[in-house]
């Protein structure tokens, strides 16, 4: 199903569920409306929560593109948050650029080796599934980043809290307009940019491409499947440790716990609603992110719980999982509609419809 | 050494495998079927909402066990009839069930008991004690027992009934079960809608079996544990239970040495670690069944 049909019938089925429960559906929607783009403020605060989501969509994007599901985003982003925090606050003396760089590019690499590496050899020499892999990676580095921030771990910063020291604010993104929104959103359209350019316009990308689109074909072209398996992880990991570096260098400049964001989750559901486009998946990006900070409002306005934002999200992902749906039901009402021409035919007279 | 030989961890280890146990073996007959599942988590969520919503609406704990199995079965029912009907991407549709799932209990739990939660005078599922057992098997939740019979059960059904057979050959190769006359669809829905039910008992124990409340997220990760020790146990009863044994035991030692400069992180990274080394025949080979995750078009 298309992704905006997928994204109509999920809000009108919201809208329906809210009725029954006696809330008015308009003001409901209007709410999260306003909450998302209501004032500069609210949009600030949107683009700022769409830019973890693009950059870890573009990585689970780039995976799929390669016949991958990268469904551990969650873990690399995690994974780049470690890293962007250890370097944000161990390295001292850099001008303040260099060290937001070394930050940033640290927590990249360390995403993509976090991906590529284990994810990436297994399957491409054991055959691991990589939907398992890096699901259990993902488990990993979140328990990992628990480990070092509580009470006796390496990055734990002395109190009552598990936390670690924060980012030095020299490293810090600046804000471009308040309260969130900060040149982070830079990163994610570079990103998205140079994904492009990279899948669609370089023999890599088109490599990458073939061996998602028939792996077999690609390995008879004198593609070294492997490599590029690991290659695609490698980089989907990458993106999804880009887009904790960032976010963290924007926002939070330090490891908390109950830090569990679920970006890297909702990553997936943002690149399969762009269907891996990187364009695409900054529109989607921003549309799952205004759901999430207009659900906030929602809540406050209409009472309707902001869960509702994440029944939604799963409402899209399975029609734009179940694209047979719609042929489905055509076929279907063409047959039924068939049966009734032929009884009405049969009462007027025996005449074939 | 005095904490191995402390009752209370042991009491504890059997206490945290139920609720991996029962979804890994759930996940079993759907992947045996030829049905990949990673949407337990979100059943195990459904099954734990609404035993709690049934539990106080009828005043009884087990007819709250039965609606929250029927709901869980229900979900699997939905997510069979895309992934088998429409041959939906079932990676794709697990995340939709577990995202839907989880929305869906914290948005019934707020509309339907408001912010406060839960009410408590929920009534729970029974404790037994079995006289003569020790402590290790005193005080346990009346689901404990129920999960060694389905353990038995379930080994028996899948590898000693014909109907067992008939589900492990549409996972291993459905066109040459369906050239020998079976229904591979209906096979397919057997096996994910009686692991969709085992799931939510799994989550029907979190909610009224060892609490008598429900919240938000409560199963906390465990769905996908689960499927951990699913793999770990490749893709049988008997290795899901052990799996799920193992790393029941490695949260409860993680509780028991909380405190003594051990991190439970740390501990709780074992499974994940061990389904990766089992994935990559490390730790002993793990291969899924042959037509695992294909979806399947019957010939006419």
């Amino acid at each position: 199903m298309t992704p905006v049909l997928a994204s109509a019938l999920a809000i009108l089925i919201g809208a329906v569920i809210a009725f029954i429960l006696g809330f008015d559906p308009f003001v409901a929607y209007g709410a999260l409306i306003t909450g998302a783009f209501g004032n500069s403020m609210a949009i600030s605060s949107t683009l700022a929560g769409a830019v973890p989501l693009a950059l870890a969509g573009l990585g689970v994007a780039v995976a799929f593109r390669a016949g991958l599901f990268n469904i551990g985003a969650e873990g690399q982003y995690w994974i780049g948050v470690i890293v962007a925090v250890w370097f944000g606050y161990h390295l001292t003396g850099l001008p303040g650029w260099l060290h937001t760089l070394v930050c940033v590019v640290a927590a990249a690499v360390a995403g993509g080796l976090w991906g590529g590496l284990i994810p990436g050899l297994a399957k491409a020499y054991r055959g691991a599934h990589e939907v398992i892999t890096t699901m259990m990676m993902s488990y990993i580095a979140i328990y990992f980043g628990q480990y070092l921030i509580a009470a006796g771990g390496p990055m734990h910063a002395p109190g009552y809290n598990a936390q670690s020291f924060p980012i030095r604010q020299d490293a810090w993104l600046t804000v471009l307009v308040p309260p969130q929104l900060t040149t982070a959103v830079f990163f994610a359209l570079g990103a998205a940019v140079a994904v492009w350019w990279v899948m669609f316009h370089t023999t890599v990308g088109f490599r990458l491409r073939t061996v998602g689109a028939n792996a077999r074909a690609a390995r008879y072209a004198g593609i070294h499947v492997p490599a590029y398996t690991v290659l695609a992880l490698g980089l989907s990991g990458l993106l999804a440790g880009l887009a904790g570096g960032v976010q963290v260098l924007a926002l939070d400049h330090r490891l908390m716990w109950g830090f569990n964001t679920g970006y890297g989750y909702t990553a997936i559901v943002v690149a399969l609603l762009a269907r891996n486009h990187p364009f695409g998946v900054l529109l989607a990006a921003v549309f799952f992110s205004a759901l999430s900070t207009g659900g906030q409002n929602m809540q406050m306005v209409s009472q309707l719980p902001s869960s509702l934002t994440d029944v939604l999200t799963g409402l899209i992902v399975f029609f734009v999982a179940a694209e047979r749906l719609v042929p489905l039901t055509i076929a279907w009402y063409r047959r039924r509609r068939g049966v009734r021409a032929q009884v009405a035919a049969a009462r007027e007279g025996g005449r074939e419809a | 050494m005095s904490v191995l030989t402390n009752p209370q961890l042991w009491a504890s280890t059997l206490a945290m495998t139920v609720p991996l146990a029962l979804p890994a073996i759930g996940g079993t007959f759907s992947e045996r079927a030829g049905v990949v599942n990673i949407a337990m988590e979100g059943i195990m969520l459904m099954g734990a909402f609404f035993a709690v919503a049934f539990s106080y609406w009828t005043g009884s704990a087990w007819l709250g066990l039965v609606f929250g199995v029927l709901m869980g079965g229900l979900l699997a029912a939905v997510f069979a009839w895309a992934a088998i009907r429409l041959a939906a991407d079932q990676v794709v549709l697990g995340m939709a069930v577990n995202i839907f799932a989880s929305g869906l209990t914290a948005f019934l739990l707020n509309t339907v008991f408001g912010y406060e939660g839960t009410p408590p005078d929920t009534p729970p599922l029974p404790f037994v004690s079995l006289p003569g057992l020790g402590p290790i098997f005193s005080h346990q939740s009346v689901l404990l027992y129920v999960m060694f019979a389905i353990v038995v059960l379930s080994h028996w059904f899948l590898f000693h009934t014909r109907l067992g057979l008939r589900i492990r050959a549409v996972g291993e190769n459905p066109l040459a079960a369906d050239t020998a006359g079976l229904n591979v669809w209906r096979l397919r829905y057997i096996g994910v809608i009686v692991g969709g039910m085992l799931s939510a008992l799994g989550g029907v124990y979190l909610s009224i079996g060892i609490l008598n409340s429900f919240d938000v997220g409560m199963t906390n990760g465990r769905g996908f544990i689960a499927l951990a020790a699913m793999i770990f146990g490749k893709w049988t009863p008997v290795g899901a239970f052990l799996a799920s044994l193992l790393f029941g035991f490695s949260t409860a030692l993680g509780v028991a040495l909380q405190g003594q400069g051990v991190s439970p992180d740390l501990l709780s990274m074992i499974p994940y670690i061990l389904t990766i080394l089992a994935l990559t025949g490390l730790v002993g080979r793990s291969t899924p069944p042959a037509a695992d995750g294909i979806p399947y078009t019957p010939i006419r």
